[in-house]
């Protein structure tokens, strides 16, 4: 039993937490926001450099074969950053959901280019009804000979602007439970239109995709026709714990930035963080930022051994970040007070990634009610 | 990082299970329990005798000269089978690692109190009164302690006194081990809102105690004392867990089992929310608290981030005292003894029980205190 970081783990955190601390600052992070990219390429290309993109694949696909645990220890200090970035689109959705996929050709195809950092990727899942389950999938891809013709639209596609490809999930079945078939679609195929929506988190990019007549190949599926949710489940499991372990840095900064400020904030004489109200509010906080970086770390471990319980531990470390974040950033901002109400302060930058990733990949109350079917209840 | 066992922990483990399959029925859940210490002390007889007390504890103390990894397994085992709760928990958790830390000799199988709270001294230990005056090769003990567990059965105390009236709070605190048998100590049980006397008074008038009982040094004893309390939370919060796991898979089955119009209470979007959050925080602490085992497993001293097991417990423990009697509507209401109280009023008295958990053992007040001063450094409250 060891719930600790190799010294190879602590290296990595260290060489991300240097880089992240020189070259994303909230200054730059303030200047992405206006961006129309939304990130820095350049920013990209130097992560790539350093092998965070080959960080969880396999060594045939060019990837480092590390594990989950490794690509959460970089998000969380990306999370910690408020770093605006496709990273975590493309490495922990779209890369983990075809590597989780088992589907060697796909996989042979698709990864090499995420790995070397060439390209960007993305997963279309959600429809108008905002769900994040097989259930709220409506899209229909209809026989066409070989290949599969979409009609529809998908939101709430994180980086669809920058993707070079998705993975579309569209209905082939008539079954509640699943029924879905995951079409690999090049965002620049006729018929693709990608409209980017306005993310309260700024840091965040989202798009509403229309797909008009939209032709697939018929080799574009991942992984087996109709059985698409139950591909799209794994990898959506570990897209669940990078999230939580995004936000867990998050949190973790806002506790920091909470305590430097009670500690020289002064009123009635003394500082702020001397009364009880404000120290128990910061207990509390700590509380559940270790929380959620514990669920999170031992999702990661949980999924890359396989365990019988990972897709639970994915569940609740969602749900619990879900909240952690949220409950940490407004706690912040009321330590700060009025102060923190301002454009020009930071705190508002994190409370808003919060929001952006409660509700992203599953909100609390939707893993909650996964919790509970996963324990049989 | 790696959460597995190690085929050895792994033997380990089996060999627990085994025994438990083999010793532990469903007899003994119901009665070894509560008041009667004799069958309690019986059962840690069974389970010393067997080997899993005291099992990272020396062999030339009765121990096993285990490793610490199997006293957690014996925990979690034991909890998982639901086994009674050994009642010579002060003595095996609090008392024995401090003890041991500080090089004295005990048995196992006596069971130990600890004596630190007094009527003028709780959440603020550091001002207790009780008097140890140094007389020859003895202290002369004169005071009074309170809300002392297992006292009217214990034969040894860890005390808490003050040798040094002219200082005030921290320093001038003596740390003492007691023969209970000592004459001059007079236990006077006190009566809980459960109706159960779990804890007593303590008088103490003129009691001897040998200069070999003093642990630590003379005016040394608050920091033998934080020792105590980081083991009590940082080892006693691996158990924690495990405790406020079996109440969860309780909660779990009563809301399972308790069908209302046909409609099984688990069936509850707002229940099946509530108790799903329940257990993620219980997996939480689990983890909080692996994570703190992992460093004592390194050698490291258990640090004040234990306080976090002791807040996240207490309170979850009652979070799923109190969702059980919401399940149960005014069946909660009724009283052990009265023949239509669910499950015999066990969750009516758990609940009852429950709101001690953020009192005992460190205020949850007092706990945010440590984790506002010592882990984040904030400035004092007082």
């Amino acid at each position: 039993m060891n719930f600790g970081f190799s010294d190879e783990q602590e290296l990595l955190r260290r060489q991300a937490r240097d880089l992240l601390d020189r070259e994303c600052p909230t200054a730059r992070v303030r200047q992405l926001m206006e961006d129309e990219l939304g990130h820095d390429p350049r920013m990209y290309a130097r992560i790539a450099e350093l092998g965070w993109t080959a960080i969880p694949f396999a060594e045939a696909h060019g990837g480092l074969g590390l594990g989950l645990v490794d690509l959460t220890v970089v998000l969380e200090e990306m999370g910690r950053h408020l770093l605006p970035s496709p990273f975590q689109s493309t490495v922990g959705l779209a890369g983990m959901t075809v590597a989780a996929s088992g589907d060697a050709a796909q996989a042979a195809r698709l990864l090499p280019s995420i790995v070397n950092g060439s390209a960007h990727a993305t997963v279309a899942l959600v429809e108008e009804t905002g769900r994040w389950d097989a259930g709220g999938v409506r899209m229909a891809a209809r026989r066409s000979g070989d290949a599969w013709l979409l009609q529809g639209e998908k939101l709430f596609v994180p980086y669809a602007q920058v993707a070079t490809w998705m993975i579309v999930a569209a209905r082939t079945a008539d079954d509640p439970a699943d029924g879905l078939t995951l079409l690999v679609v090049d965002t620049t195929a006729p018929g693709v239109a990608v409209r980017p929506l306005r993310s309260m988190d700024a840091t965040r990019r989202m798009a509403a995709v229309g797909f008009d007549g939209v032709e697939v190949p018929g080799d574009a599926v991942l992984g087996e026709p109709g059985r698409g949710w139950a591909t799209l489940r794994r990898g959506l499991d570990r897209a669940m714990v990078c999230l939580a372990g995004e936000l867990t840095g998050t949190a973790q900064r806002v506790l920091e930035m909470s305590v430097d400020y009670a500690k020289v904030r002064q009123q009635f004489g003394r500082p702020i963080g001397a009364y009880q109200a404000v120290s128990h509010r910061c207990a509390d906080m700590l509380v559940m930022t270790e929380s959620a970086r514990s669920l999170a770390y031992h999702a990661a471990w949980a999924l890359d051994n396989d365990v019988p319980e990972a897709s639970l531990a994915a569940a609740m470390a969602k749900a619990y970040a879900s909240d952690a974040a949220r409950t940490v950033a407004s706690h912040g901002l009321q330590v700060h007070g009025g102060i923190g109400f301002t454009w020009e302060h930071d705190i508002h930058l994190y409370l808003k990634r919060a929001k952006w990733g409660e509700a992203t990949l599953g909100d609390a109350s939707h893993h909650r009610e996964r919790v509970a079917q996963l324990l049989e209840l | 990082m790696d959460f597995s066992l190690s085929p050895e922990e792994t033997r380990f483990r089996d060999e627990v299970r085994d025994w438990l399959r083999d010793n532990l029925d469903d007899r003994i859940r119901e009665h070894v329990t509560g008041d009667d210490i004799e069958q309690r002390r019986a059962w840690q007889r069974r389970v010393h005798e067997a080997g899993f007390a005291g099992v990272s504890w020396p062999r030339e103390l009765g121990g096993q000269g285990g490793t610490l990894m199997q006293e957690v397994i014996v925990n979690q085992e034991m909890a998982a089978a639901r086994a009674p709760d050994l009642v010579n928990i002060i003595g095996l958790y609090m008392a024995g690692p401090t003890i041991l830390a500080h090089g004295t000799l005990l048995r196992a199988d006596e069971i130990w109190c600890q004596g630190f709270s007094e009527p003028n001294s709780g959440s603020d230990l550091a001002s207790l009164r009780t008097r140890a005056a140094i007389d020859g090769d003895d202290f002369v003990v004169s005071g009074q302690k309170v809300w002392t567990s297992f006292a009217h059965v214990a034969r040894w105390c860890i005390l808490l006194t003050r040798t040094d009236a002219s200082e005030t709070a921290h320093a001038g605190l003596t740390y003492l081990i007691v023969d209970m048998h000592s004459p001059g100590i007079e236990v006077r049980p006190l009566r809980q809102i459960t109706g159960d006397a779990e804890f007593n008074e303590m008088y103490f008038t003129d009691v001897r105690v040998p200069r070999a009982n003093l642990l630590g040094e003379v005016g040394g004893g608050w920091r033998v004392a934080m020792t105590t309390l980081m083991h009590e939370r940082a080892t006693l919060g691996v158990g924690l867990q495990v405790r406020a796991r079996i109440a969860l898979d309780a909660l779990r089955a009563l809301a399972r089992e308790t069908v209302v119009d046909g409609v099984p209470r688990s069936a509850d979007p707002l229940v099946r929310q509530q108790i799903a959050q329940l257990s993620i925080e219980v997996e939480a602490m689990r983890l909080n608290g692996l994570r703190g085992l992992t460093k004592v497993l390194h050698g490291e001293q258990p640090g004040p981030e234990g306080s976090v097991n002791k807040l996240m417990w207490s309170e979850l423990n009652q979070r799923i005292a109190e969702t059980a009697l919401d399940l149960l509507g005014p069946y909660a209401t009724l009283a052990e003894g009265d023949e239509r109280a669910p499950l015999g009023g066990r969750w009516a008295h758990g609940y009852l029980r429950s709101r001690a958990n953020s009192i005992e053992g460190g205020t949850s007040e007092v706990l945010r205190n440590i984790l506002a001063e010592r882990v984040l450094g904030l400035p004092r409250s007082r």
